[in-house]
């Protein structure tokens, strides 16, 4: 096993190998294989030399004394300082959005004004983070539809499986991701917070699932 | 060790664990010595260690020439037989000498709580070091500050709710966690998957590498002083974020490799980008390197800094850029190796390389199997058809089920191995979910090779380490 570990400590960096000062086991920087008591084989890769050449110490020297990388490095950066600024202004300028993008939930109506959602309870159930509440009852007029649907957007991981799992694009997570409030319980949404947002953004959602429906 | 400063002196010794006072009488003494001596010792006592400060120990001139007073010897950690000189030689004092109501002081280093607000923490790392001076005696990690019990999370969601919980475990890699967990489903299902979903998977990976690196050396640069690389690499990670955006819908956490392929196929136009930008951020990269991989106040801060030796890395599970680090070619996707920050350096160029190759050999298809038991349809196809949307409807509230068996299934995550231990009870939720995670091994490493390092230096190594404590804490 001793000489396992010779051989092991010869594969390591200098320093260490220093330690044990095992025999070179590397001859003119040619690689070698190691066999680990586990019988796993391991190819030294790279192999150190104790002592430098003169080349290589005169070059280590011209470096030191004519701070060549760090005259490099300040190049770089005068370099920067011409170059187009990467940021932008954020509450004027904004970034790009795919029509992908999953940010505040909404829930949207059909044409007529109908609320879509027929409480299939869907998302309720495929909701990893169970934020989502639904209850539901039969309306007036014989239709399904929710009497009750929050979704707790403290508890929600925005990772789109309620949309995903919707059958009839009802709950959408919209292109808005600008929704912080200064107390937890506005993030709680209710039914009617959900159908605003959806009336609110109603334009960017369809026009996002237009412009997706190659891929869906 | 207490015996080495007992045969020394012949004094009564009152010790603590790490430090030891002998008391002889009266008063204190400059610990300063003559320059010859001193160094010739240090350099003796010093051999294997991997710090260049300089501390005299007592040597047998210096106790010879005393005669009283109290003197303090502290021990040498890294030097277990203590002094080199032949104890024998030392001139006794007999215990007659110490007055019998001596005092007895305990002498204790002192311990620095490191974190969890520290900024070079790397999220809520708690490290309490044991301090010598300024030179760190043990470092003891303290975890669990995040820990969010998601194995056992997982144990009660069905195999796709438990998706999104991988994008948080290493939150800078979170389609390659994402990988490994459909790797190991699909395993289970013994179920292929289409040819252009794994060329989809590869790229994300790799730009995943790419998107972990960056974070990793960036932070690890600003941590040692630097900050420009931060600004600079950041930007390119930004322009990442954004495909995984308009693949996934989601900057970080992306839910989007999905047992049985990809969730949705990449949008038109995606790959010309992910093209314009690696052939531009060999650029960047070649901007780090001059401004940082020969810099002399990086290569200071770092050289001969937190070494570990091949056969420690081996022993203490390391994986990945640590173990590649210290000089072992290994690499679960194939075989590549030399120092941390230089072996992430060239990783991210390989990277670049492998997703090139995908950008070329992207194949037509589909991205998901058809295998209607376990891929839900397509909406387009849900809306249509009636057995697709009882399909639908089956697997988004039970999910599908997995016939029972287990796997480890490892990926090479940028830190390392990353692994699932998925073990199926034939229901369509796991039985087990263990996860293996890289940089839990390597941080179980900071107290071997955080030892007798300089304070600063900690935070040098933490930054190799590349610890994310999603991943470690779980």
């Amino acid at each position: 096993m001793a000489t396992t570990y010779m051989k092991l400590f010869s594969v390591a960096r200098p320093l260490a190998s220093h330690a044990l000062k095992p025999a070179p086991l590397v001859a003119n920087g040619q690689l070698q294989l190691v066999r680990h008591q586990s019988g796993g084989e391991y190819v030294q890769t790279n192999p150190f030399k104790d002592v430098p050449t003169y080349g290589e110490l005169t070059e280590k020297m011209a470096n030191t004394l004519f701070v060549t990388e760090l005259t490099r490095g300040f190049m770089v950066t005068l370099g920067a300082m011409f170059k187009e600024p990467a940021t932008i202004n954020y509450p004027f300028e904004k970034g790009p959005l795919s029509p992908r993008f999953r940010g505040e939930h909404a829930l949207r109506r059909y044409a007529s004004g109908e609320e879509r959602c027929i409480a299939c309870k869907l998302c309720e159930a495929v909701c990893p983070a169970q934020a989502i509440t639904i209850e539901a009852e039969e309306r007036s007029d014989g239709a399904r539809r929710t009497t009750r649907y929050d979704i707790d957007m403290t508890k929600c991981i925005y990772c789109g499986f309620c949309q995903e799992a919707c059958p009839v694009d009802a709950i959408v997570e919209g292109p808005n991701f600008e929704f912080s409030t200064e107390t937890h319980e506005e993030l709680l949404y209710n039914k009617e917070k959900l159908l605003n947002n959806g009336d609110k953004w109603e334009a960017e959602i369809a026009a996002n699932i237009e412009a997706d429906y190659l891929y869906r | 060790m207490a015996a080495t400063s007992g045969r020394l002196l012949g004094a009564k010794i009152w010790s603590s664990s790490w430090a030891k006072m002998v008391q002889c009488a009266s008063s204190p003494v400059p610990l300063m010595p003559t320059s010859t001596t001193a160094t010739t010792i240090s350099r003796s006592v010093h051999q294997s260690a991997a710090v260049s400060a300089q501390h005299w120990y007592p040597d047998r001139e210096y106790c010879l020439k005393r005669e009283s007073g109290v003197l303090l010897i502290p021990e040498d950690p890294r030097q277990p037989s203590g002094f080199v000189t032949d104890p024998s030689t030392i001139p006794r004092v007999s215990l007659t000498d110490f007055p019998e109501d001596a005092p007895e002081k305990f002498i204790k280093n002192m311990q620095l709580n490191f974190g969890p607000q520290h900024p070079a923490a790397h999220g809520v790392l708690r490290l309490v070091l044991q301090m010598d001076g300024e030179i760190v005696a043990r470092a003891d990690p303290h975890i669990g500050l995040l820990h969010r019990g998601t194995e056992k999370l997982i144990e009660y969601k069905t195999y796709l709710q438990a998706l999104p919980y991988f994008d948080r475990l290493d939150y800078v890699s979170m389609m390659c966690n994402e990988q490994c967990f459909s790797l190991a489903i699909e395993k289970l299902l013994n179920i292929d998957v289409p040819l252009r979903a794994k060329y989809i998977r590869v790229m994300f990976a790799e730009l995943t590498r790419i998107l972990n690196h960056i974070m990793g050396i960036g932070t690890h640069i600003l941590d040692v002083g630097g900050i420009t690389p931060f600004f600079w690499l950041f930007e390119e990670r930004e322009k990442m974020m954004e495909f995984y955006e308009r693949a996934s819908g989601a900057r970080m956490h992306a839910a989007y490799i999905r047992p049985g392929g990809v969730h949705q196929d990449i949008p038109i136009g995606l790959l010309d980008d992910i093209y314009e930008f690696i052939s531009k951020f060999g650029q960047r990269l070649d901007e780090v390197e001059d401004l940082i991989t020969t810099n002399r106040l990086w290569v200071h801060r770092t050289e001969n800094i937190g070494v570990i030796s091949a056969v420690d890395a081996l022993e203490w599970g390391c994986s990945g850029v640590m173990l590649r680090g210290s000089g072992i070619k290994w690499d679960l996707r194939k075989s590549q190796p030399y120092d941390a920050y230089l072996v992430r350096m060239r990783e991210m160029r390989e990277s670049l390389r492998i997703v090139e190759q995908c950008l070329n050999q992207m194949p037509e298809g589909d991205v998901r199997t058809d295998d209607a038991k376990c891929v839900p349809p397509s909406r387009a196809e849900m809306k249509t058809s009636m057995e697709a949307l009882i399909h639908h409807f089956k697997l988004y509230t039970q999910g599908f089920t997995v016939p029972a068996g287990s796997t480890y299934t490892a990926i090479e995550a940028p830190k390392g191995e990353f692994g699932v231990y998925l073990v199926s009870d034939g229901s369509s939720k796991p039985y087990r979910c263990k996860i293996k995670a890289p940089g839990f091994a390597h941080l179980a490493l900071m107290d071997h090779i955080g030892k007798n390092h300089f304070l600063a230096d900690i935070v040098a190594i933490i930054g190799t380490l590349d610890v994310v404590f999603g991943e470690i804490d779980r």
